[in-house]
């Protein structure tokens, strides 16, 4: 089991390497000179040189890879052209507020959409197991921000029972902490719980087909056992796999929650960096997500193994 | 099911039946009548907006700002005075176009790469590595970082959007061939001596085309999801182009006042893209229902 | 055989039952079709029933409807009883059924690969019997689920009991799958084609152990099958049953010996023999020599994991003109390997393959396309091997159009391949899912003969057939032979298929040839063990099926 979870990580390396060529790819190899659009229209020559000089932009393509690969191992993600500090330290600052955002949506969503598919599934072409697909259509429909911005009209304008915008850091008060962060979880959380009650329903559907649980049923086992007992488990890796491919569609859904909540974390720093052309940090932080993308899957294929004993050698 | 009940189900000749029948009922189930009838409407509004009680989307008038919904302007004026009703309406052309392009254009990408990854082995190893890549980034943040690296316009908004909608294509166009390509019917036409690329087209595509629809319809819907989020975001398209995220995203300081500015046209995304979705599941359940594991 | 059946009232009552597709969830009031029609038959304590039939037959449907086990929404069974003990099953409760299952009623299905869940270990599944039905502790379940490995002859049974599906042969899943089904020693098992996806060798094992647990328990049988050899072997009455009706029922003898109805006779009378018929030698030139062909997997390659497989060693026979020349072996033998070796669907490792004069085993694909046409093969599904889309005549031609016929002629030679295999010539105009298996597997034929092959590769061409078609499709074969003098080369598991039409036989067993020669010497007086204990094991040996008696006994057969 060791070998696979080493032999999986190993596996991991190629995929973040394309991600590193693919991201200084998109920054070196766009039409336009680097230089001039970070220094804008009225830049002198001087200044032009200068900036490639910095950046080193006048050196050959491939050395600029393995200088920038050269830093990066070395933890320097490089220097905001905007406000100077450190990629890096403006990373830890603000990564606070979108890891709450993170983990609180994901339990949410987890906790509410297993037990939904499972009924849904249960009940197969019931009442129940309609609406539940009918609302997770509406789910992954309805884009985030719409979601929050109807959200932020019920709650926040007219019963005030929740901020409009704004974040308050768990020391600020653990309630205003909570509040600060409720709509935002819950807009976020419709696409995820969508998506995972959806998996989940079809996923136990197409196992309770198979012909073990012909079997089990052949036993005297109830549907409730033959459901809990032999289709959960079996159908447990599709759901997974959900829950981690679906991490792509959380990022994105952060950049965009904490953009209408104006939450400072690290989704509205990467949309700050693009339109201020800010080239290190919206590097690092492709790489930063892409990072955390990659080793989630590679949790998710550890996680196949406690479910599916085939898949330990 | 097993498979003693399917043979005693089976009865030579009655295939074409079966499959119409699915179809007929899924075509006439309530959401899917719905879906259409929205999306017609939608189409509508794109092809047909100078002529639907529209002025100038772009025409300022600083004398009527932020004014409510009147006989003159039937959903009000935003921050420029411009009439909120011709915006939305002309708002509709970018995200069916964005969609349309973006979901042709990954399925003929997608296609291609993925038969050549699903037959040759080396094709294989290259191009999974760059998907995996790929796939690795947040999609709508290589569409950011894209559109913005080569200037905001229609044309970078549809490749910006179509990139990070290619690798799922791939993924399912090559698992169709890897899966088809050991029927023997195709062994049969190897030795036949059918040329490879004749074999392609003939016995492998064919079967790649129902999950590539199904596939198709969902990137359409996730293609207007992503466009109106970089309008949003003041990634996207150009200000004078009329998107429904520009507007929503103009409309955001003011939300507080005048809260349709961002909901009309917010509604009317959602209710375009859920009806593509609707559509989507809908074909899906009549062409191949075994695709809603492949996700 | 078993011993005398206990002549009390039967143990499983079945009269005038009737199943109908549940047209219900389609809104019709209409009554379904009828899978299965006014269905009557009676099982004694340890008395073996065999209902044999062939596909469609209605025969699955049966077990599965005295189990209460009928797919809800798609079948219902609309009329008769179905009785055990006394007790009508159709009118029990869900939660009555529940308590019969296992308890009293058993069932073992066919597929023993996919039958246990594979997440949960197999003592567990064996456990879970015990915990439904029984107030036992754990220590005494445990210990009773142990004996009952035991006395499904597992090796090594503490092993087994913490083991999963995947770490166990198909054969030693299906004895979990009979321990699960007879440890609380139900009174009727319904056994339904248990052995059929098993090595010969292992199905003789199987069927011992349910004989013996039979004896041991006086449980009823019911073993549907449509292999007569294993109905010959192990029945005491026989049901058979065509299009969802009985067609007849009697004692074994009465059956195979004495079968009043044209359909049983029919049906008994396709069973081909064991006992090959004499051939005139041949004598005509090799088409196909074959020589030193060996196929191994994963020996190159940085990323290949486990030791390199040697699917095929050493591999050499010849076809001559007019020659059938069959592969027997069971699976994993490497015979399917060298069959695609041969049609280089697959590339060997090394060896030769000279059709004529032509070495065709490792050269590039360049020089290979004109040699394809030389030699032809006929897959084992007849459902997958044509393409869905296109029509039949399309699929015939497409070879000679590959090289360069015009399709004024191609059609031409299409229309006289097919009425060689004995189809209509409108056949062209049709799509495969028009014809019926045995239809399409003849269409197959003719693709591969419109080529003028000098070789024919046919891969267990006749495995997925029922046994009335198999004949069909092995006398056209035959005649096939005689009238257009290719060789075939034929692969087959099926002793008794090989033994029909195969001039020469070649035994195979984990890559390696065993045993060759004609295919008299061979099934007569075989030389090497392996191939005696694949004789032996083929069942219905006793039975001469063509001549509806017991087989006469053999000359000269060496012990």
């Amino acid at each position: 089991m060791v070998n696979f979870i080493l032999r999986r990580m190993l596996a991991a390396i190629p995929v973040m390497a394309m991600v590193a060529v693919i991201v200084f790819a998109i920054l070196r190899l766009t039409p336009g000179d680097p230089a001039a659009i970070i220094a804008g229209d009225s830049a002198t020559a001087e200044q032009l040189d200068q900036i490639r000089r910095v950046m080193g932009l006048d050196q050959p393509i491939y050395m600029q890879f393995f200088i920038w690969i050269g830093q990066l191992v070395r933890g320097d993600l490089g220097v905001s052209l905007l406000s100077g500090t450190p990629v890096s330290q403006m990373i830890v600052d603000r990564m606070g507020p979108s890891l709450a955002l993170c983990l609180s949506t994901i339990t949410l969503s987890v906790l509410l959409a297993l037990p939904l598919g499972i009924l849904a599934a249960w009940r197969q072409g019931k009442l129940l197991d309609r609406f539940v697909m009918a609302t997770s259509v509406l789910g992954f429909s309805v884009p985030v921000f719409v979601t929050a911005y109807l959200l932020i009209l019920v709650f926040s304008l007219k019963l005030g029972w929740f901020p409009v915008q704004g974040y308050r850091s768990p020391d600020e008060g653990l309630w205003m902490f909570v509040r600060s962060l409720t709509l935002p979880t819950l807009a976020l959380s419709t696409v995820y719980v969508a998506l995972i009650a959806r998996i989940t329903r079809t996923s136990i559907i197409e196992v309770m087909g198979e012909d073990f649980i012909r079997t089990a049923r052949a036993k005297g086992l109830r549907e409730r056992g033959v459901l809990l007992g032999h289709a959960l488990r079996n159908a447990a890796v599709p759901i997974v796999t959900i829950i981690g491919v679906g991490i792509a569609l959380l990022i994105s859904g952060v950049v965009v929650t904490e953009s209408v909540f104006n939450l400072p974390g690290l989704g509205r720093l990467v949309v700050e960096a693009v339109l201020g052309r800010d080239y290190p940090v919206i590097q690092a932080l492709i790489l930063l997500f892409a990072f955390i993308y990659v080793l989630i899957n590679l949790v998710v294929d550890t996680l196949y193994t406690v479910f599916d004993p085939r898949i330990r050698y | 099911m097993s498979s003693s009940a399917n043979t005693a189900l089976a009865t030579p000749g009655t295939a074409p039946a079966a499959i119409r029948s699915p179809f007929r009922r899924t075509l006439s189930s309530v959401p899917v009548i719905i879906a259409l009838a929205a999306l017609a409407i939608m189409v509508i509004m794109a092809l047909f907006a100078p002529w639907l009680h529209t002025i100038d989307p772009v025409q300022i008038d600083p004398t009527q700002r932020l004014k409510p919904p009147s006989g003159a302007h039937w959903l009000g004026t935003d921050a420029y005075g411009r009439d909120v009703y011709s915006r939305v309406v002309y708002g509709a052309r970018v995200s069916l176009v964005v969609g349309l392009g973006v979901a042709a254009f990954s399925m003929v990408v997608g296609l291609a790469i993925g038969v050549a990854a699903g037959y040759f082995r080396w094709v294989d190893a290259i191009v999974m590595r760059i998907m995996d890549g790929l796939m690795a980034i947040p999609g709508v943040l290589l569409a950011i970082a894209l559109v913005s690296l080569s200037g905001a316009s229609l044309t970078t908004v549809l490749v910006a959007i179509t990139i990070p909608e290619v690798p799922r294509v791939v993924r399912l166009v090559r698992s169709v061939i890897l899966s088809v390509r050991n029927e023997p019917y195709v062994e049969a036409a190897v030795s036949l001596g059918t040329p490879t690329f004749t074999l392609m087209l003939r016995h492998l595509v064919p079967n790649t085309m129902a999950p590539l629809i199904v596939q198709g319809t969902y990137i359409f819907a996730s293609a207007i999801l992503t466009e109106a989020i970089l309008s949003f975001l003041g990634a996207g398209v150009p200000p004078e182009i009329s998107s429904w995220g520009n507007i929503m995203s103009e409309g955001r300081s003011y939300f507080q006042l005048i809260p349709g500015l961002v909901l009309y046209p917010g509604i009317l995304l959602s209710l375009t893209v859920l009806s593509v979705n609707v559509l989507g599941d809908a074909m899906r359940d009549v062409l191949d229902p075994r695709m809603s594991r492949r996700l | 055989m078993t011993q005398t059946a206990n002549h009390a009232s039967p143990v499983l009552t079945i009269a005038g039952l009737t199943v109908r597709i549940d047209n219900t969830g389609a809104g019709s009031r209409a009554p379904g079709r009828a899978v299965v029609s006014d269905l009557s038959f009676d099982v004694h304590a340890g008395e073996t029933v065999c209902i044999v039939g062939e596909s469609g037959s209605g025969k699955s449907v049966t077990s599965l409807a005295t189990m209460g086990l009928l797919p809800k929404d798609t079948l219902v069974a609309s009329a008769g009883r179905i009785e055990i003990d006394g007790e009508d099953i159709l009118k029990a409760s869900v939660k009555r059924l529940r308590e019969l299952r296992a308890s009293k009623m058993a069932m073992v299905f066919q597929e023993p690969m996919t039958a246990l869940n594979p997440v949960q270990r197999v003592g567990q599944q064996v456990d879970e019997v015990l915990r439904l039905h029984t107030t036992l502790s754990r220590a005494e379940r445990k210990r009773q689920v142990l004996a009952m490995l035991e006395s499904v002859h597992l090796p090594d049974i503490a092993r087994i009991y913490d083991s999963y599906p995947h770490q166990l042969s198909g054969g030693q899943r299906q004895r979990i799958v009979i321990a699960m089904a007879l440890i609380l020693k139900p009174r009727l098992l319904i056994a339904d084609e248990p052995t059929t996806a098993l090595d010969v060798t292992t199905q003789k094992q199987i069927l011992a152990l349910i004989r013996e647990l039979q004896a041991e328990h006086g449980t009823a049988v019911v073993f549907i099958t449509h292999d007569f050899g294993v109905v010959a072997e192990i029945a005491d009455r026989i049901v058979v049953m065509n299009q969802g009706t009985v067609v007849e029922t009697g004692s074994r003898e009465a059956i195979l010996a004495r079968p009043t109805q044209d359909y049983t006779r029919m049906l008994v009378s396709s069973v081909p023999s064991l006992i090959p018929q004499a051939r005139d030698p041949i004598t005509s030139e090799t088409l196909l020599h074959v020589r030193d062909l060996n196929k191994v997997y994963g020996k190159n390659g940085l990323f290949k994991r486990g030791t390199p497989v040697a699917a095929a060693s050493d591999i050499a026979f010849n076809v001559r003109r007019g020659e059938i020349v069959g592969i027997v072996g069971e699976s994993g033998s490497g015979k399917s390997t060298v069959a695609r070796c041969v049609v280089r669907l697959i590339d060997p490792t090394s060896g030769q393959i000279m059709l004529g004069e032509a070495d065709i085993a490792t050269i590039g694909s360049r020089a290979l396309a004109p040699m394809r046409r030389r030699i032809q093969i006929v897959f084992q599904d007849p459902y997958r091997s044509l393409n869905p889309r296109r029509k039949v005549g399309e699929s015939i031609i497409e070879g000679l159009l590959n090289y360069g016929t015009s399709r004024a002629m191609a059609v031409e030679q299409a229309a006289r391949a097919l009425a060689l295999v004995g189809l209509p010539p409108d056949s062209v105009e049709r799509y495969p899912h028009q014809f019926s298996g045995g239809q399409r597997q003849r269409i197959c034929i003719a693709r591969a003969l419109v080529m003028e092959p000098d070789i024919l590769v046919a891969d267990e061409a006749v495995s997925a057939l029922d046994v009335s078609v198999q004949a069909q499709v092995l006398a056209l074969l035959e005649e096939v032979r005689q009238r257009v003098g290719i060789g075939v080369l034929f692969i087959t598991h099926d002793l008794r298929v090989a033994s029909q039409i195969c001039d020469t036989l070649v035994v195979m067993q984990h890559g390696r040839i065993v045993e060759a020669g004609s295919a008299e010497m061979v099934l007569t007086q075989p030389q090497q063990p392996y191939t005696r204990a694949l004789i032996d094991a083929a069942p219905g040996r006793g039975w001469d099926f063509k001549h509806f008696r017991p087989s006469v006994p053999e000359p000269a057969h060496q012990a």
